[in-house]
């Protein structure tokens, strides 16, 4: 089954996209270039039938080069079949386009890869912060923050009531 | 003494106004259930009939924290949660006493990350603390005669 996905998607219209395919413990993966990442998305949903993105995730290689690894989780639900698709921005500019317009359910998934790894989804509509604090400045999954983060970023509460309380 | 038999005969009892006061809030904890994580199912055993901690003069739950005299935090407390944790706190009323319930409310546990507070006492009077992950409802029921113990010594309310 897993074959036929490959061997589909290599006589697909968007085969010229994809730079690799990997296959590791009964999971496929395709790896694509950042910039063709919503042309694929769109293929893959309309003409194989994968309409549920269950996350995405993102890894952080702290390399030179191809530092952020951005990794979609799809699923067909019809045929029972999952796909991740890879794909890798650099340190000086982590951006790609936003996967929105083909799953509305990357709304949230893009602003908590925003929020812990710092990748801007260009299109977005409200690429906002979704755990942290608004005004916190860094991203906490990245290799280079501490582990006990930086003292005073986040706010405790004050030892004394405040005076108007209630 | 001559004056207690005499009143004794009466049906009076003669004692101290910080002893009566201390004996009654003692044997009557109210607990407010500050669960936050898997400590708090070892709270709900305490406090459910198998270790039925109303032997030990503590009755109810109280989810209100204006009806409560107890804070028992059962779990890690993110910076974000701190926040809600002392608004409670805040609520309740004079006297009131709070339990460190488990390694992570006592000193961040095993959540040695930037986003959990390392002990709630970096914002909260901290009576006593339970060790354990998660503590047995057993070292629950100590603790609280623990404070039960504190109780009864507290300074007297003719100083207030």
């Amino acid at each position: 089954m897993e074959n036929q996905l490959i061997e589909k998607i290599k006589e697909s219209n968007f085969h010229d996209k994809i730079v690799d395919v990997r296959s590791y413990a009964g999971e496929m993966t395709i790896v694509v270039h950042s910039q063709d990442i919503v042309a694929v998305c769109k293929s893959l949903k309309e003409q194989f039938g994968f309409s549920y993105l269950a996350d995405i995730s993102t890894v952080d290689h702290y390399t030179d080069e191809n530092r952020f690894e951005i990794a979609y989780n799809i699923v067909n639900m019809a045929d029972r079949q999952r796909l991740r698709i890879s794909t890798f921005v650099e340190e000086d500019d982590p951006s790609l386009d936003s996967v929105i317009p083909v799953w509305g359910a990357a709304n949230w998934f893009e602003r908590e890869a925003w929020d812990m790894m710092g990748i801007r989804f260009n299109g977005h509509p409200d690429l906002r912060r979704i755990f942290l604090p608004e005004d916190f400045e860094y991203h906490p999954m990245r290799k280079e923050f501490p582990q006990l983060g930086i003292p005073g970023t986040l706010e405790m509460p004050e030892k004394d009531p405040p005076k108007d309380y209630k | 003494m001559g004056l207690e038999k005499a009143l004794a005969k009466q049906g009076f009892l003669l004692t101290k106004v910080d002893a009566l006061t201390n004996w009654a809030r003692a044997n009557s904890m109210w607990p407010m259930p500050m669960g936050l994580a898997c400590c708090a199912i070892e709270m709900m055993a305490f406090a459910g009939p198998q270790y039925d901690v109303s032997r030990f003069g503590s009755e109810v739950f109280r989810f209100s924290p204006r009806q409560a005299d107890l804070m028992i935090v059962a779990g890690w407390t993110t910076y974000k949660m701190s926040h809600a944790v002392k608004r409670i706190w805040d609520q309740m009323p004079d006297p009131k006493w709070c339990v460190a319930m488990g390694a992570c409310a006592s000193s961040g546990g095993m959540h040695r990350v930037y986003g959990v507070v390392q002990g709630i006492d970096q914002f909260l009077p901290v009576d006593a603390y339970i060790p354990g992950c998660p503590p047995r409802p057993e070292v629950v029921i100590h603790t609280l005669q623990t404070i039960q113990e504190k109780v009864k010594k507290e300074h007297s309310v003719l100083q207030d």
